[in-house]
């Protein structure tokens, strides 16, 4: 009810009295009076919109909202947890917020590109502070709005200015990889990836399927910790990759999400995104700060061209501020300015590189109990994949089927691709969830 | 091809090469990668520099003393500096120092508390609309982010009718909704000859716009020409719109800020609603809240029915997931913390009364500067326009010689924003704009 009060002051202004804003206002409020309000009778003319069906990751944790067991746990959306499965702020972050109300930075419009500071520490922060296409100002950083804005952007660019050019996803991807492509008008295929009987890559179907596409396609690799699978190519099969693109001269579009967050170091994470530039390959790269700095509802990431010469990186900048003004302006300034202030502050930095090392360390814990817990029900089966994969989640392998039961029987809230986010675990539901994987292989 | 063999050469001697001599391979690998791919990127041309915000990217770089920001949408205060209310710096410190709130995601329509109270702020509290559950709405990235969104539901759910602007209107809606897959027309609205509405021309070009055609209305403070319909006009809009069957879409960017009232802003909006209409309403919070960069903002989508409005929501998400997924929190906080508190949003309103005092302030000094100086022509429209802008009537020539000669900085339709100006500013505008219109 307080709420309510806030807007309330209206009704306690008689009708008969002018309003506060007098002077040259005009006499705005009850003219109409609401006596004369008419209810619609006509039919509406969106009587053929259909409910859409409910987002496959996002609506996973509002149908977790909705149970009422005890036993319930949520492994659907990627979001780390702590020991205690409370979503956590880093230290770090709470720092710079501090230091920036303390600053009393104003809320101005960013540019389209977004904010300087956050822009060069990004590309930093992906390609090492010394590269030479920083140097060289042979990268376009564009700020937006998280992974996600950033794929859209990268989407948009690549359907107005390489038409006609398919994008190919692994199998499996990220579900919103195909929708974000296919509202921006692009055309997307598939390349073999996950594989079931090893439960881990098919890299001899990848290499077919990649060397299989039409010269000049693009290519969505994951930086690291693949989503869902967890599985990435070694640093041997990268170099195949590699080999691979510029026989075919294609471009690979990098989406990396979880820098940091997978191995606990910045640089190791980054290894492929910089390998392939090593070889003389131009790549597009999404980042994300979701993860790695727990900005998750901040939306701070970029989109990065990092092409061959400073003239291209110009133009292709200037084409995609166009396509970002057209999606929202100008990116959100909150976030960036907490990433940049972490970033650019060496002891802050420092601090989040601990933190981020906290994070995965977690989650290794985790998943090793989770094996030792799945060994003491099963010795037959081989659960090596819960060590082997890496990052936030684990690609069990169960069918939808088996899904099912583990939600309906067990309460356990993943996806129905199999995925489980192990950063929604701990040690103590480590056992309870065992059994229900244990018991959803074994009878169904 | 002599690159790729190069190229598979490198990889192949890595393991037994020299670092240096890898440098210079690698070095070699590059140039010829270019030359490879550069056909890629040829045929992308530098893109022009944006309409609005290209202008602040000019003054920026003008080294003049004299110079002035009359570009860009940003309220500044007499002395010239970006305002941050005061609320919004109480609301800021109370979300900081909560130990409850926490960074995660929102949901894919943003902030519950937000949406509901972004609705009361726009329908009014004893809206029939909210009543019979009727909207649909979502945050969204403040006002393009919601026309964005719209743009894109109704390129895919009401297919195949075209979205009318005005004539002028704000750049950024010729430019977004073809992205979003919607056919753009326009119709009449600024009569040169009076520095007003051409009302007669608008409802003509109603009456023959395809019947089910989406029309963009701004719901106060026309931008940029600062000249809006009386409601005496708005209820002749509103028959027009209901016997053509016409779909309005709301831009409202400047609720609260147009007239420093809330409710007498809103007008518009709320004769629409409660004639029971369908439409579209796009809201933003970067004027009236100062918000600008957090990118506050809302969509709303009315139907006639609320069975009809959930799925219509339903849909709206499939889009927002694809976009950006889930609205940024920050702004979102800020905004429930200020309406849902009655002293932060009483006081809210004497800010937002500030402002635009102030602004009408600037009108009546440049008034009375343009007679001081004698500047040929009428000027009374400086005064009768609302709002942040004022349509000036300069030609492009003449915007050129403002910012050229003068190094006054304004939009080449002739728009000034009468925001950025100051008391002390007005005599030297006065003089720039005499001396345009003269030669």
């Amino acid at each position: 009810m307080v709420a309510m009060k806030g807007l309330h002051t209206r009704t306690q202004v008689p009708f008969t009295q002018p309003l506060r804003s007098a002077g040259r206002a005009r006499q705005h409020c009850c003219v109409v009076p609401r006596a004369a309000v008419a209810s619609p009778t006509k039919e509406s003319r969106f009587t053929s919109v259909e409910q859409a069906p409910p987002d496959p990751i996002l609506g996973v944790s509002e149908a977790f909202k909705a149970d009422k067991s005890d036993l319930k746990l949520n492994l659907g959306v990627g979001a780390y947890r702590t020991e205690e499965l409370k979503p956590y702020v880093l230290d770090v972050v709470k720092k710079a917020e501090k230091a920036l109300l303390d600053k009393g930075e104003n809320k101005e419009y960013l540019p389209i590109e977004g904010l300087a500071s956050f822009r060069s520490a990004t590309a930093e922060l992906l390609l090492g502070p010394t590269h030479p296409a920083i140097k060289e100002k042979r990268i376009a950083t564009l700020q937006s709005l998280s992974g996600t804005g950033s794929l859209r952007l990268g989407a948009s660019f690549i359907a107005r200015f390489l038409p006609g050019t398919a994008v190919y996803l692994s199998n499996p991807t990220w579900g919103n990889h195909k929708n974000i492509l296919s509202d921006s008008g692009v055309e997307w295929k598939n390349y073999r990836y996950f594989d079931p009987e090893t439960v881990g890559l098919d890299f001899d179907g990848m290499m077919e399927d990649i060397k299989s596409a039409p010269d000049n396609s693009i290519i969505m690799l994951h930086g690291c910790a693949h989503n869902p699978t967890g599985i990435d190519p070694t640093e041997e099969q990268w170099a195949k990759i590699a080999d691979l693109c510029i026989e075919k001269n294609h471009l690979p579009f990098f989406d990396v999400a979880y820098q940091g967050f997978a191995s606990g170091s910045l640089d190791e994470d980054a290894y492929a995104p910089r390998y392939f530039l090593e070889r003389g390959l131009e790549i597009i790269a999404a980042q994300s700060y979701s993860k790695n700095l727990g900005l998750y509802g901040e939306r701070v990431g970029a989109l990065n061209f990092v092409l061959s010469d400073s003239n291209s990186a110009q133009r292709v900048m200037s084409q995609a501020k166009r396509l970002a003004r057209a999606l929202y302006s100008n990116p959100p300034v909150h976030g960036a300015r907490i990433a940049a202030e972490v970033v650019g502050q060496p002891d802050l930095f420092d601090e989040w590189r601990e933190e981020m090392q906290g994070m995965a360390g977690r989650i290794k814990t985790v998943r090793q109990k989770l094996y030792d817990e799945l060994v003491k029900l099963n010795g037959d089966k081989d659960w090596s994949f819960i060590t082997n994969q890496i990052g936030m989640f684990s690609f069990t392998g169960l069918s939808p089927a088996q899904v099912e039961n583990m939600t309906k029987k067990h309460h356990v809230y993943m996806t129905k691709d199999g995925r489980i986010s192990m950063a929604g675990l701990n040690n103590a539901k480590t056992e309870y969830l065992a059994k229900a994987i244990d018991d959803s292989f074994r009878n169904h | 091809m002599a690159y790729r063999r190069l190229a598979l050469l490198g990889s192949q001697l890595e393991s037994t090469v020299s670092s240096s001599s890898q440098n210079s391979l690698h070095g070699l690998q590059r140039h010829m990668a270019a030359a490879a791919t550069q056909s890629t990127w040829a045929q992308i041309e530098q893109a022009p520099p944006d309409a609005i915000l290209g202008i602040t990217e000019a003054f920026k770089r003008d080294k003049s003393k004299d110079k002035i920001n009359l570009g860009v949408g940003a309220y500044r205060t007499e002395e010239g500096k970006p305002l941050v209310l005061e609320v919004v710096r109480e609301a800021e410190q109370r979300l900081v120092s909560d130990p409850n709130l926490d960074k995660e995601y929102l949901g894919i329509t943003g902030l519950p508390e937000f949406c509901r109270l972004s609705a009361i702020l726009a329908f009014g509290e004893d809206s029939k609309v909210l009543a019979e559950k009727r909207n649909a709405t979502v945050q969204s990235l403040s006002g393009t982010g919601s026309l964005r969104v719209g743009g894109e539901f109704l390129a895919h759910h009401y297919p195949n009718k075209p979205i009318l602007l005005p004539k002028p209107t704000w750049p950024n809606h010729n430019k977004l909704f073809p992205l979003a897959g919607m056919k753009v027309e326009q119709y009449r609205y600024y009569k040169p000859e009076t520095c007003g509405l051409d009302y007669e021309g608008m409802l003509e070009d109603f009456r023959s716009a395809p019947e089910g055609a989406v029309v963009l209305l701004h719901a106060c403070a026309h931008n940029p020409t600062g000249v809006d319909p009386t409601k005496e006009q708005w209820q002749g809009i509103l028959d027009v719109v209901r016997e053509k069957k016409l779909l309005p879409f709301f831009d409202s960017a400047y609720q609260g800020f147009a007239t420093g009232d809330l409710e007498g802003d809103a007008h518009a909006i709320r004769l629409f609603a409660d004639a029971g209409m369908e439409f579209l309403l796009a809201q933003s919070y970067a004027k009236n809240l100062g918000l600008y960069g957090e990118r506050v903002g809302a969509l709303s989508v009315v139907t006639s029915d609320p069975a009809i409005t959930k799925k219509v929501e339903s849909q709206l998400k499939a889009y927002v997931r694809p976009l950006y997924s889930s609205p940024p929190r920050h702004g979102a906080e800020i905004v429930v913390k200020i309406l849902s508190d009655p002293q932060l949003y009483s006081q809210w309103r004497v800010e937002l009364q500030g402002m635009a005092d102030r602004i009408k302030a600037m009108r009546s000094q440049l008034f009375q500067a343009l007679q001081d100086v004698g500047a040929p022509g009428t000027w009374n429209h400086i005064v009768d326009q609302i709002g942040m802008f004022s349509f000036t009537g300069l030609t492009k020539e003449q915007v050129h010689n403002m910012t050229d000669k003068w190094h006054v900085y304004m939009t080449f339709d002739g728009r000034i924003s009468m925001a950025g100006l100051s008391g002390s500013k007005c005599q030297r505008l006065a003089e720039a704009i005499k001396d345009s219109v003269s030669h």
